[in-house]
């Protein structure tokens, strides 16, 4: 069986926010533009942001890019390429307004200027303790708001959908690993086809459904990057993810940040407001991945709330009725939902719960996806570009502020778009030849799947690697867990090998998709796992028992990992910034 | 807890079915979605479309008992113990619960669902003032689920020619916005005795919203803007 070959110049994966900010710039040229979405567009993950996108408008306080990027830095523990994030707080005014022109609802102030709330980790005056109101907000709709507006825009340009096609594996040029194209299932009829192209974007979010606990979708399921990975790329950074304060206890939906932006804060049983010990500055503002550690902290001491003392209360009563209904009134629907409490009267039960993937696929800040080779660390893989949750670019490092997603999916999904068109325009008019083996990868695994008439249950391989993940790789890393957990991650690869399905059909087979991301979820949560058993310090959202502190000496440096071999190699973290001095190393605290 | 669910799959079944599932809660099970993914571990087949499990993404919407309504926000305590599962009405079934939603989509594109406006760009953001913004309140939050739309009759009828809730929803979501200045040319694209007339406020929309959105109303401000500027 030979695939069909649909022929485009440029070719997104994932319809999400940096896709679809993509999209809308190869819009402005005449070249033929697919984008592939596993989910209808505005369906896909950035629907869930809630709290804001990180802009130094300087609506409500005075601030500037030069603050910001001094947060984002410091935030990311000094991991995070200071270029990179000179790059994203210097266009960050620019691509919020732009979101504004295109329709996009923000909440206003008096003045008639964009609303803008406080948020954790975002400062004046480069780390004062004044907080800088920098997070451009749509009630705590911000996500929905801004995933309708791009999908919106992308109607009016007539950009080409691939709706519910599900991204398989990348075709690479055996030449010079120049990626010309992916595989693509249509989950409706369960066609398989090559989509080859001359610009390849991978868009597809993260993977945060490796854990047990996660306010992440269903679908996030790390589709990027075990495309990249088993193409024989790297990923970077994988040992650092975001566990978010205030996932709800039990369910795992996520609470806005912008709650505590708006004055809320948190409560352990004794009714002490805990985040004054831990962070006497920024309190509950402090970073997420200090807020996190606080209340794991709080929690294994025994301050825990409830029957089994496993959670903590998030407390915004005192907020009013009138705050809570106009600028929480999405959290207010999710708490009396999920956990049962009217936050008008009653405090919420919040855990630290997985949210964000800080790694990813490899890219400098064009989008443009860079591997080792010969003696670079970044040699540019011709006609690959990654961004979103999905590249590790890397701005957040090893912990990324909140509202600085948002920023990261339209920035870098502008300038992946950009160069796209730019590298483009430099190549000759036809496209390159398909490899001999073009689809094998893929025929190979859906043929395994069709015949396979017994083995490993999808979900039951899937439920123990996010409960290995949970259970190794949590808020604090133990030294013999994270051995463990390698181990035990190994071990599950294995059986992932063997799954079968029951369902063979060709109509809509969910079954058949959930067996695919599978493979995916492997690989985000093997990267992770060997990645952070590896790094002997404590850096961002990776915090270790054995090596409580950060070692810029040692380990001020990026991880690579590869899969094949379960090797990992480093580079060097980009110290210097694009046109300022560079923020030097400082110990972190808020 | 008992679910009879719609089946099926045009691969194999002459036609469609309804099948039972016994499926057996524990305590974090608390929405129909939870039921319905254990239910897809007995049976692997099962098929339906679902993502955020918050009610913000809009994919599992379908119809609960007779009512159209999101899976991942429905309590099951709430359900009684037999709860009836159909793909969402009016339109064409693919598989299971998954319907195809494209003439759905194509109404909500007939309305232009972004803003237009020809003023060259100012170098910051236009300015709206609170008062303004507060219109697109009980508008821009629709998520697209399409249960208001499969739950009008006029929409059953004539889902080729009435654009639907979901679609005039938005249209007035365009309209009502202060930086819109299509408002004429919008509701020139609804004078039809179909597109926005056909709507007879039956208002099952407004009782299935899931989002406990209005449509009727943003109906009946478009219907109130076309005599207006007949007069």
């Amino acid at each position: 069986m030979t695939l069909q070959v649909r022929k485009f110049d440029a070719i997104v994966v994932g319809a999400g926010g940096s896709g679809m900010r993509a999209a809308l710039e190869l819009a402005r040229s005449n070249l033929k533009v697919a984008v592939l979405s596993k989910v209808f567009p505005t369906r896909s993950h950035t629907v869930a942001a809630q709290g804001g996108i990180a802009a130094p408008l300087a609506n409500s306080t005075e601030d500037n890019w030069h603050w910001h990027m001094y947060d984002t830095v410091k935030g990311s523990d000094y991991l995070g390429d200071q270029d990179a994030i000179e790059y994203m707080c210097r266009r960050a005014v620019e691509v919020v307004v732009e979101l504004e022109h295109m329709g996009m609802p923000f909440d206003r102030l008096e003045n008639g200027r964009i609303y803008q709330r406080p948020f954790g980790g975002h400062t004046q005056n480069y780390g004062s303790n004044k907080m800088a109101m920098r997070s451009c907000a749509a009630a705590d709709r911000t996500g929905h708001a801004m995933l309708h507006t791009l999908y919106q825009q992308n109607v009016r340009t007539n950009t080409q959908f691939f709706v519910e096609w599900m991204a398989l594996d990348l075709i690479r040029d055996p030449q010079d690993g120049a990626v010309v194209g992916v595989t693509a299932l249509e989950m409706e009829t369960g066609e398989v086809c090559i989509f080859q192209g001359k610009a390849t974007l991978l868009a597809t979010g993260g993977g945060g459904r490796i854990y047990w606990a996660t306010t992440n979708a269903f679908i996030n399921t790390g589709d990027g990057l075990g495309l990249a990975a088993r193409a024989g790329l790297p990923l970077e950074d994988m040992e650092f993810w975001q566990f978010h304060p205030t996932g709800v206890a039990g369910a795992g939906v996520l609470i806005t940040e912008g709650v505590r932006g708006e004055g809320g804060y948190l409560l352990n049983k004794d009714g002490e407001r805990f985040m004054e010990r831990y962070a006497p500055n920024a309190k509950d503002l402090a970073s997420r991945d200090v807020v996190s550690r606080a209340m794991t902290t709080e929690i294994k001491e025994g301050r825990g709330c409830g029957e089994h003392g496993d959670h903590l209360m998030l407390k915004l009563d005192h907020l009013g009725p009138e705050v809570i209904n106009q600028r929480l009134p999405g959290i207010r629907e999710i708490a009396i939902k999920f956990a049962n409490a009217d936050p008008i009267r009653d405090p919420i039960p919040v855990v630290p719960t997985v949210h964000y993937q800080m790694g990813g696929i490899p890219t400098n800040y064009m989008g443009q996806v860079v591997a080792p080779e010969g003696a670079s660390k970044e040699a540019i893989v011709p006609g690959f570009y990654a961004a979103g949750e999905c590249a590790c670019v890397s701005v957040h490092g090893a912990n990324r502020l909140g509202t600085n997603s948002l920023l990261d999916l339209v920035v870098f999904g502008k300038s992946s778009g950009e160069q796209m068109l730019k590298d483009m325009r430099g190549q000759p008019a036809p496209h390159r030849a398909l490899p001999k083996d073009a689809g094998d990868l893929t025929r190979a695994r859906l043929a395994r799947l069709d015949s396979a008439a017994s083995g490993e249950r999808v979900v039951d391989v899937l439920n123990d690697l996010r409960r290995a993940m949970q259970a190794h790789c949590g808020v604090f890393r133990f030294p013999d867990d994270l051995v463990k957990g390698v181990a035990r991650v190994e071990e599950i690869a294995a059986r992932a090998k063997r799954t079968f399905i029951q369902d063979k059909s060709k109509t809509f087979n969910t079954a058949r998709v959930e067996a695919l991301e599978l493979d995916n979820l492997i690989e985000t949560a093997m990267s992770t796992v060997v990645s952070a058993e590896a790094r002997k310090e404590s850096r961002g959202a990776h915090t270790r028992s054995d090596y409580p502190g950060r070692d810029d000496k040692n380990w001020m440096k990026h991880t690579l990992w590869y899969k094949e071999g379960n090797r990992l190699d480093y580079k060097p973290v980009h110290q210097k910034p694009l046109s300022v001095e560079p923020f030097e190393p400082k110990v972190r605290t808020y | 807890m008992k679910l009879s669910i719609y089946r099926y799959d045009p691969d194999k079944d002459p036609k469609p079915y309804m099948q039972d599932y016994d499926v057996a809660l524990d305590q974090s099970d608390r929405m129909l979605l939870d039921a319905l993914v254990k239910a897809k571990v007995l049976d692997d087949s099962l098929s339906f479309r679902r993502s955020c499990r918050e009610g913000v993404c809009g994919s599992d919407a379908m119809n609960i008992n007779g009512k159209n309504g999101l899976a991942c926000i429905t309590k099951v305590a709430e359900l009684p113990d037999h709860v009836t599962l159909r793909p969402l009405p009016g339109l064409p079934v693919i598989r299971d619960l998954i319907v195809d939603m494209t003439q759905f989509f194509k109404q909500y594109h007939s309305i232009k669902p972004y803003v237009i406006n020809n003023d060259p760009p100012p170098e910051r953001e236009r300015l709206q003032f609170p008062e303004e913004r507060e219109q697109l309140n009980g508008l821009y939050e629709c998520i697209l689920c399409a249960c208001c739309t499969t739950a009008c009759p006029s929409f059953w009828w004539n889902p080729d020619k009435f654009v639907g809730p979901a679609g005039l929803l938005q249209a007035y979501r365009f309209i009502a916005d202060s930086r819109d200045q299509a408002t004429a040319e919008r509701l020139d694209n609804l004078e039809d005795p179909y597109r926005l007339f056909r709507c007879h406020t039956i208002m099952n929309c407004v009782d299935v919203c899931p989002k406990h959105l209005n449509p009727t109303r943003a109906i009946g401000h478009i219907k109130e803007l076309m005599v207006k500027r007949s007069v």
